[in-house]
């Protein structure tokens, strides 16, 4: 097809060419789309105010700054402080990195206990809390404050620690569930003659095989924990803030000039670990978003 | 049926199982001498499996008990049974290498590291995996999976040896050479085993007794020659044997002196066969013929064997053996005659029915009559 | 003793999970069913009245707008989230030479907080600065792209924004299951002489039905759920023109201290969800149980 002198398509050809192009044109537009916003995200925090003023919102930077980001880092106001997103940033990593280890250990367990040591009753609990996984979270809000508050942990970290495992091990189980419910019982059984017991046969034949959907759950639940907002602007309180709580709030702050250099800066480091997460264990992550979704 | 043994390495009494109000197996009697090798067949869902997984103590039987070597052991854990077991899946752990999976249950029991390495080079030596005791079991292929698997059971040295379904995985050709080792491996050790099966092939080759099973009952038990020449009922003579049992309506009449058997056909006058055992039949009998004692009278001759015509429909040679099919009282009945036979489908032939071997069952209730 | 003790150890792994689950899911959502039948206000009573809340959430316009809002919002986000993403499956599944580039390009949104993608979309579609003073830039002076402060028009752009959330992740859904139809059949179609629309329309697109029933499902959740996303984006404004249920409800629970109300809308929610989600798990549960 690239010699044209020996060789000329003929119409019907040349119609499946003008397809494929007119096909990856329109898959161009649309990855155009879904990148624009990130575009503009970032071209807008490495610009000034002035520039932003005078400027196009997709123009190029004409003098890169990385001032709105150390703003948004360490000076920007979420209400009356003004210390930047740094420390709801360490937050929310002291938040996430306990629920995520906890949540992943309850849920291998259980998923073990539902898939593998089969009881009278196992199957019902099961679909308890796999419908857990569905509720609207708003139906929980009023109770759970009274209860934070009966447990003296209303408005701290280890008490959003605890939401977030609760209400993340119907996930975490129904993953584990699903994994080891296609692994042969017959593995249990030979394990039993062998003389294991429950744990033994748990820590030394099940966990080796889980790596890939440990791997899945950690980041299913770190993506939800990180990301959530409703758990972290009903729970926390000044201080205790997770980092999209903090980030709302200096964007909604009405003190001062509308910084929307800083509020894209603040965005971006917002999103970046679960962006980078996606980028570095895409594979991992989308397995869990249709596991989540499809077997549920 | 059920014999008294004097010194009985297995004894399964009144055994009963339920699943809630589904009852999987009833009033289970079973006892086999020490070096027995036991085999449980039958379609699968009839119990067999869970059967043995009752013997092995990972299913809690409802009533009954179960001992091994004399000791009772109704609701001792498995591990305490002193039994080993090889599964269907093979169920070798997949993360830990060849040799670790056959040493893991010493190593949960706190057997000393150098008494492990020996049971495991002496059990490699006897299953020729030496070679391959580094690897993960998904690095082995099929047979060398198996032989893992029969490595684990060996290692523990056991009273009794399970073995549930342990050749279904593997194709035609290794499945032979399997069951071969397998029964080698059953004289050199003069162990007793237990093993699962729905292959009745598996059964007759490896057993030195069979109890056949269907619907959670036991419907016979004896040695694979007694199941095979005097099936207990139409069940029995219907599965084991391959092709099945001729299983044929006919009327059981006195014919002059002696008595005879008639049995309808559609395409010619009815078939009459002399035997005097008739006698003490009722008018309405199933005549239970295996394909060999049926034959091509051309070449085949003998005492006691009577000759009659019958058309042939279909011929189906298959090498050393030709199966011919004919119609007899209603049903398509199978000769298994010599490769050479001349028979040719739409022909009328004579053919030899061993009378002497035929089993006779009441059409009611399915039960064996002579 | 100790047999009888290895036999319950999976029961008493279990148990803390499901009485945790017990009271944090069933017994709260029985709290907040009790209450929303209470006369609460600043704080819960526990007497029971009848159905006052629910008479004056149907009565407040703020909730009309709220309820309404979730259809609206609910209806369009669904429905254009998934024929974009039906879309783009078929698109890319025509063996495109980068479509693992492409997959991730449509699929990151879905790893980034709602909150940022409302912070984000905030600064492109307002119209001093964003994407409409840029458009006026280049000429079009008439040009007028002002949903996000127009009180008609502001659930549309929430929709605009959440659609390009989570249309990448329903073309990653059907994308498998397009994936999964069996391709003998494909072959034996395409050897039938069947032109490629209608190996679409007649034989793949009808073996996905069970895809399109998790892909609402997990969309309509989304929608039910949303609280974020508004928050970040118009802050249910203007006025309360994008407030949806789940805003609703958090204000009532926490600015204007109305136990109440908020326990009573956060019912209707959950009598939504259970009506979508409870049909389905049903019928999953049901199929597994007889496979």
């Amino acid at each position: 097809m690239t010699d044209n002198s020996t060789y000329a398509p003929s119409s019907r050809q040349w119609q499946t060419i003008a397809l494929r192009f007119g096909l990856y044109a329109i898959l161009l537009l649309f990855a155009l789309y879904y990148l624009m916003p990130l575009f503009v995200m970032i071209t807008t925090s490495l610009k000034s105010l002035d520039e932003i003023r005078t400027g196009s919102l997709i123009a190029l930077p004409r003098d890169v700054t990385f001032e709105a980001w150390r703003v948004a880092w360490s000076g920007a106001c979420t209400g009356i402080k003004c210390e930047g997103l740094s420390p709801y940033f360490w937050n929310s990593v002291q938040l996430a990195v306990p629920a995520v280890v906890i949540s992943t250990m309850i849920g291998a367990l259980n998923g073990y206990v539902i898939a593998q040591w089969r009881f009278k009753g196992a199957n019902i609990i099961f679909s308890l809390m796999l419908f857990g996984c569905f509720i609207p979270f708003q139906v929980v809000l009023l109770p759970m404050a009274k209860m934070l508050g009966l447990l003296n942990i209303a408005g701290t970290i280890p008490g959003l620690i605890f939401v977030h495992v609760i209400y993340g091990i119907g996930f975490t189980t129904l993953f584990f569930r699903n994994y080891y419910v296609s692994i042969s019982q017959e593995l249990v059984k030979a394990a039993k003659i062998d003389g294991a017991g429950f744990f033994r046969i748990f820590w030394s034949i099940f966990l080796p095989l889980s790596l890939p959907i440990i791997v899945v759950t950690v980041i299913w639940q770190f993506t939800q924990i990180w990301n959530d907002f409703l758990f972290g602007v009903s729970f926390s309180q000044a201080g205790t803030q997770p980092v999209t709580v903090a980030l709302n709030n200096i964007v909604n702050s009405t003190t001062g000039v509308k910084a929307y250099n800083v509020d894209m800066a603040a965005a971006i480091i917002a999103g970046l670990p679960t962006l980078l997460v996606y980028i570095f264990a895409g594979k991992y992550f989308i397995r869990g978003l249709t596991a989540g979704s499809v077997k549920g | 049926m059920a014999t008294i043994l004097d010194n009985p390495i297995l004894e399964i009494k009144n055994l009963d199982k339920n699943y809630g109000s589904l009852k999987i197996l009833k009033d289970v009697n079973v006892a086999i001498e020490d070096g027995d090798f036991l085999v449980l067949v039958g379609p699968s869902g009839c119990g067999k499996s869970t059967l043995l997984n009752c013997i092995a103590g990972l299913e809690p039987i409802t009533s009954g008990s179960i001992a091994i070597g004399g000791r009772d052991m109704t609701d001792i854990s498995p591990k305490d049974r002193d039994i080993a077991m090889v599964f269907q899946s093979y169920a070798l752990y997949p993360t830990m290498s060849v040799a670790k999976n056959i040493t893991f249950g010493m190593k949960v029991r706190g057997v000393e590291k150098a008494k492990r390495d020996e049971k495991l080079a002496y059990v490699a030596k006897q299953l020729q995996i030496e070679p391959l005791l580094a690897r993960r079991p998904g690095q082995l292929s099929g047979g060398q999976r198996q032989r893992v698997a029969m490595g684990r059971a060996l290692v523990r040295d056991p009273k009794l040896f399970l073995f549930d379904e342990p050749l279904s995985n593997l194709d035609a050709k290794l499945r032979v050479e399997m069951r071969t080792e397998i029964k080698k491996l059953h004289r050199e050790l003069n162990a007793s085993m237990v093993y699962v099966t729905h292959d009745q092939i598996e059964a007759m080759t490896l057993a030195t007794k069979i109890v056949v099973m269907k619907g959670g009952v036991v419907q016979q038990i004896g040695t694979p020659a007694e199941i095979y020449t005097h099936p207990a009922n139409l069940f029995v003579a219907d599965f084991m044997g391959s092709p099945a049992m001729n299983l044929v309506p006919s009327k059981a009449k006195k014919n002059g002196k002696g008595y005879s058997l008639t049995i309808e056909r559609d395409d010619a006058a009815p078939l009459i066969l002399k035997d005097d055992k008739a006698q003490n039949l009722p008018e309405d009998v199933i005549v239970g013929i295996r394909p060999e004692d049926i034959g091509d009278a051309q070449l085949r001759k003998g005492k006691g064997l009577q000759v009659s015509d019958c058309l042939v429909n279909v011929v189906e040679p298959a090498g050393a053996d030709t199966y011919v099919l004919m119609g007899l009282g209603g049903k398509e009945v199978v000769a298994r005659v010599q490769g050479e036979t001349h028979a040719s489908a739409g022909e009328m032939m004579p053919f030899t029915f061993n009378m002497a071997k035929v089993s006779y069952f009441d059409p009611k209730t399915g039960l064996r009559l002579n | 003793m100790t047999s009888w003790l290895e036999k319950q150890v999976p029961k008493i792994v279990l148990a803390p999970s499901f009485f945790g689950i017990l009271i944090f899911v069933y017994g709260f959502i029985a709290w907040t069913a009790w209450v929303s039948f209470t006369k609460s206000k600043l704080l819960p009573k526990y007497d029971l009245v009848g159905t006052i809340q629910y008479d004056r959430l149907f009565a407040s316009p703020r909730w009309d707008t709220a309820f309404e809002n979730m259809f609206v919002f609910g209806g369009l986000f669904i429905t254009i989230a998934m024929i974009l993403g039906l879309l783009l499956a078929i698109l890319l599944d025509q063996k495109i030479r980068t479509e693992g580039a492409i997959r991730t390009i449509y699929l990151y949104p879905m790893a980034l907080s709602l909150i940022v993608t409302g912070t984000a979309w905030k600064w492109i579609l307002n119209p001093g600065l964003g994407l409409q003073a840029t458009i006026q830039s280049w000429g079009f002076e008439s040009f007028t792209f002002d949903w996000l402060i127009n009180p008609d028009k502001a659930i549309y752009a929430v929709t605009l924004a959440g659609v390009w959330q989570a249309s990448g992740f329903v073309m990653a859904l059907f994308l498998a299951g397009l994936r999964s139809v069996d391709s003998e059949i494909i072959k034996a179609a395409q050897v039938d002489g069947i032109p490629n629309y209608r190996i679409y329309s007649s034989i793949i697109l009808p073996s996905m039905a069970p895809i399109f029933m998790s892909a609402f499902i997990v969309l309509a959740h989304l929608a039910i759920k949303s609280f974020d996303l508004v928050i970040a984006l118009t802050g249910g404004g203007p006025g309360y023109a994008t407030d949806l249920p789940a805003t609703y409800m958090y204000t009532m629970a926490f600015s204007r201290g109305d136990v109440g109300q908020a326990a009573s809308s956060a019912m209707i929610m959950m009598a939504v969800v259970f009506a979508i989600v409870v049909p389905y798990l049903y019928s999953e549960l049901r199929a597994k149980n007889d496979g």
